[in-house]
């Protein structure tokens, strides 16, 4: 990254009397594309293809595809969006660390309380006190 | 970091420049905010999805006696549409490295290459939603439809504003060029179009691929 920087860095523009107009920041190179979008397309045919041939059994694709989308979401990050603990003083790796923590408890709780609410309702859909009964269960 | 740029005109003898220069020091802040506050709204529409996400991951099995995601989906559709999503990402990275270079009809080109499979993309998706809608399994059929589409509605959205914004971009760097404020501009798309490509390996995983398993 930092070989680019220096490549362009200087021997640019002149008469932008502005000085951060002189150097432009470089955002990753051509390798790191490249390799980021090779990744990208081997962990998105991997799911598709497991999905699509049954090649093992559906609990186990589920598991694996979560976990490709995981690791692809990680090359994302790496490649294409350059996420790095030193972009812009720390502040960029801060805030995605915030959001993942608020994304987890948004799904999680989301599942959590409404599978509940199901297994509370599920039973008896009927007014003989089906519902009325989980309640009680849960005082 | 903290050099003072002007102190010449204070040592001419003008000691009004003296107080001035103190506009000059350069203090630890990171060079360009707008980056950084980009990145904290693509954060905030991160929680938007979220919660779109949660509401399918609720409603996803809510069938109402209705067709399921397992009768409705075409997985290999969903994978043309990925595989035109992941190459506008790279040929707008591309179109980064044009714009590194000052390259302004390298980027241009590699801009409406991006734009192209944006397009190709979005009129996929449109067919499908057609598809779906001819059918009768519109968005009011269903919980599970209504989140499907409300989900990834709002992706295709956020996909057709991204298109809007890399015309403009193409016009603004024929009229000005490669300068700072547009290089920025760039930058911001960047992550725009990189973070679209992210919340849709969600989408095709947790939407499509999961819907179709039983």
């Amino acid at each position: 990254m930092s070989d680019v920087h220096t490549a362009h860095g200087h021997g640019h523009d002149h008469g932008h009397g502005h000085h951060d107009d002189d150097h432009l920041h470089a955002h990753g190179s051509f390798k790191d594309y490249t390799i980021g979008f090779i990744l990208s397309v081997i962990l998105t045919a991997i799911p598709f293809w497991l999905v699509m041939t049954h090649a093992v059994s559906p609990g186990a694709t589920k598991a694996l595809i979560v976990a490709f989308a995981a690791v692809q979401f990680v090359v994302h990050m790496v490649y294409f969006l350059h996420m790095n603990s030193k972009s812009e003083g720390g502040w960029n790796m801060m805030a995605l660390i915030l959001t993942i923590i608020l994304l987890f408890i948004v799904l999680s709780g989301s599942i959590w309380v409404m599978f509940h609410m199901n297994a509370n309702m599920m039973p008896n859909m009927n007014n003989d006190g089906g519902a009325v009964h989980g309640m009680h269960d849960m005082q | 970091m903290s050099e003072i740029n002007a102190p010449t005109v204070g040592a001419a003898g003008n000691t009004g420049a003296d107080i001035s220069s103190r506009y000059y020091v350069r203090e630890h802040h990171p060079e360009n905010g707008t980056l950084l506050g980009f990145w904290i709204y693509l954060m905030s529409d991160c929680l938007i999805f979220a919660c779109l996400f949660a509401t399918y991951a609720v409603l996803g099995r809510n069938y109402a006696g209705g067709k399921t995601g397992a009768e409705l989906f075409e997985l290999p559709t969903v994978a043309l549409n990925t595989t035109f999503l992941l190459i506008s990402s790279i040929t707008y990275g591309f179109a980064m490295l044009a714009a590194q270079k000052k390259n302004v009809r390298g980027t241009q080109l590699w801009l409406l290459v991006t734009g192209i499979f944006g397009l190709c993309f979005l009129g996929l998706e449109l067919t499908e939603f057609h598809a779906l809608i001819e059918e009768g399994n519109g968005p009011w059929r269903s919980g599970f439809l209504t989140a499907f589409f409300s989900l990834v509605g709002t992706h295709g959205l956020h996909v057709t504003f991204g298109i809007v914004w890399l015309v403009t971009m193409m016009f603004q760097l024929g009229k000005h060029g490669i300068t700072g404020a547009n290089y920025r501009r760039l930058t911001c798309l960047s992550m725009f179009w990189h973070f679209l490509d992210v919340v849709w390996i969600g989408v095709f995983t947790f939407v499509y691929l999961m819907g179709v398993l039983p």
